[in-house]
């Protein structure tokens, strides 16, 4: 299964890139340890995880070919 | 009244068919405060000005800098050093005299902002730090004000439409169910330290006028329950929608004496939870609450026994096991010195973001010591 993953602002650093894909893992909470164990910068970092645009505050599910973005916030004004 | 309706200032707009005289005349009678004269405020301040909204409201404490220049448009080399809220309103002013304009040159806090945000229509969030940002948030929840969100970071924007509800589905989201809580001091980023190109907050601030100038003149669908985010260098768009956050909500204030008594500044910036609890903490929360217990060590680490129950999860296998926790109790993570349990705290706390999780300090051993201690 192929998860599609978005990053943006300085998640983007942490991780190397912007977009990449992902197999191996049924659910957010997966895919979070997943990356959170790859990148642990991630751990220091507050972000948004939205499942198909839709922004998740649980574990859901993922399916074949779901894009999942990575949100952190901006305070630059 | 007859200057608005005899001069041809705003026909150009009046032509629209979808705007007309109607949404001129509640532009003419719209209340908009701008928080922020700077790179978002001032592109959103001269549309708004421009477009004939007739009383704008400027907050800002700053004086203009030879390096705002970049970004904040409103101002020149005659400007620098200079009150930024007075002498933008004076540029849009000149721009538009048939305006009202008011200026507030002073920090927007918790004392302040319920008093000065209830005398608008719409607030346009053009800060530049979280604290702010929380508190603009909170102040515009607890007086149901339609907030027009943006923020930049190097050659990305952000914008949204919060307390606005969807037509279909009345719920209103806000900025903390996109981000319950500001992240940590040490990942504090702004434009200061990463920088920006001063055509994103230019994007983004136009954005901002032309969204509180659809909710005002209700033409249109406004980012309402949306974060919409902007890459200039791949010239892409991304819509994410906002649901509800139903655990955030114990992280607002509930009223204006709970809003006052916040202390956004330290909310936002020192405000790191502590992860660990000492030996003397951990027995007196076993006492008083029902706790989740989970102990970290392999298998054959000795005492294999404790005297609590635990559930066991060692670290080794810790990935497979870790998706099998449900629990709405205090965790406490135990391991023999309390290391490879502050490791798992952090992890869980990323999974497990509003509940209370700590690791014993010093481990299991801290926790004989003491016992040894109370005996003598």
């Amino acid at each position: 299964m192929k998860i599609n993953i978005l990053a943006f602002g300085q998640i983007v650093d942490i991780i190397g890139t912007s977009s990449w894909t992902i197999s191996g893992v049924d659910n957010t909470d997966q895919l979070e340890l997943k990356l959170t164990h790859d990148f642990p910068g991630l751990l220091n970092t507050k972000y948004a995880l939205a499942v198909n645009k839709k922004v998740i505050h649980q574990n859901t599910t993922l399916s074949h070919d779901d894009t999942v973005a990575i949100l952190p916030p901006f305070s630059g004004g | 009244m007859s200057l608005l309706k005899n001069n041809n200032r705003y026909d150009r707009q009046i032509r629209l068919k979808e705007f007309g005289q109607t949404a001129q005349d509640n532009l003419n009678r719209a209340k908009v405060l701008v928080i922020g004269a700077g790179g978002l405020g001032c592109p959103a301040l001269q549309y708004l000005a421009s477009a004939g909204v007739g009383t704008i409201g400027i907050v800002d404490f700053d004086h203009v800098e030879l390096s705002n220049l970049q970004r904040q448009i409103l101002f020149n080399m005659d400007d620098i050093g200079k009150p930024k809220a007075e002498t933008a309103a004076t540029k849009i002013k000149a721009m538009n005299p048939e305006i009202q304009v008011h200026v507030y040159s002073f920090k927007i806090t918790n004392q302040n902002a319920l008093d000065i945000i209830v005398e608008y229509d719409i607030v346009i969030d053009g800060s530049d730090d979280f604290a702010t940002r929380y508190l603009v948030n909170d102040a515009c929840v607890l007086l149901n004000k339609p907030l027009v969100y943006g923020a930049v970071l190097r050659f990305e924007g952000q914008i949204g439409v919060f307390n606005v509800a969807n037509l279909s589905t009345r719920i209103k989201s806000n900025y903390r169910d996109l981000f319950p809580v500001p992240p940590a001091s040490q990942s504090h980023i702004s434009c200061n330290d990463l920088g920006v190109l001063g055509v994103v907050p230019g994007i983004i601030g136009t954005m901002q006028a032309a969204e509180a100038i659809k909710i005002l003149t209700n033409i249109g669908n406004p980012l309402s329950n949306k974060i919409l985010t902007y890459d200039v260098l791949k010239n892409e768009f991304y819509e994410f929608q906002i649901t509800e956050n139903k655990g955030h909500s114990h992280q607002m204030p509930k009223d204006k004496a709970e809003f006052q008594a916040y202390n956004y500044e330290w909310f936002c910036s020192t405000h790191e939870p502590s992860l660990e609890i000492n030996s003397t903490e951990f027995n007196q929360m076993r006492l008083n609450e029902e706790l989740t217990i989970i102990d970290v060590r392999e298998m054959y680490e000795q005492p294999v026994e404790l005297e609590f129950p635990v559930i066991r999860m060692p670290l080794s296998r810790w990935e497979e096991d870790l998706l099998m926790i449900s629990t709405n109790h205090t965790i406490v993570v135990v391991c023999q010195s309390g290391v490879r349990s502050l490791a798992a705290v952090k992890k869980l706390k990323v999974l497990f973001l509003d509940q209370n999780i700590y690791s014993l300090q010093g481990g299991i051993h801290a926790l004989k010591n003491n016992d040894k201690l109370n005996l003598l």
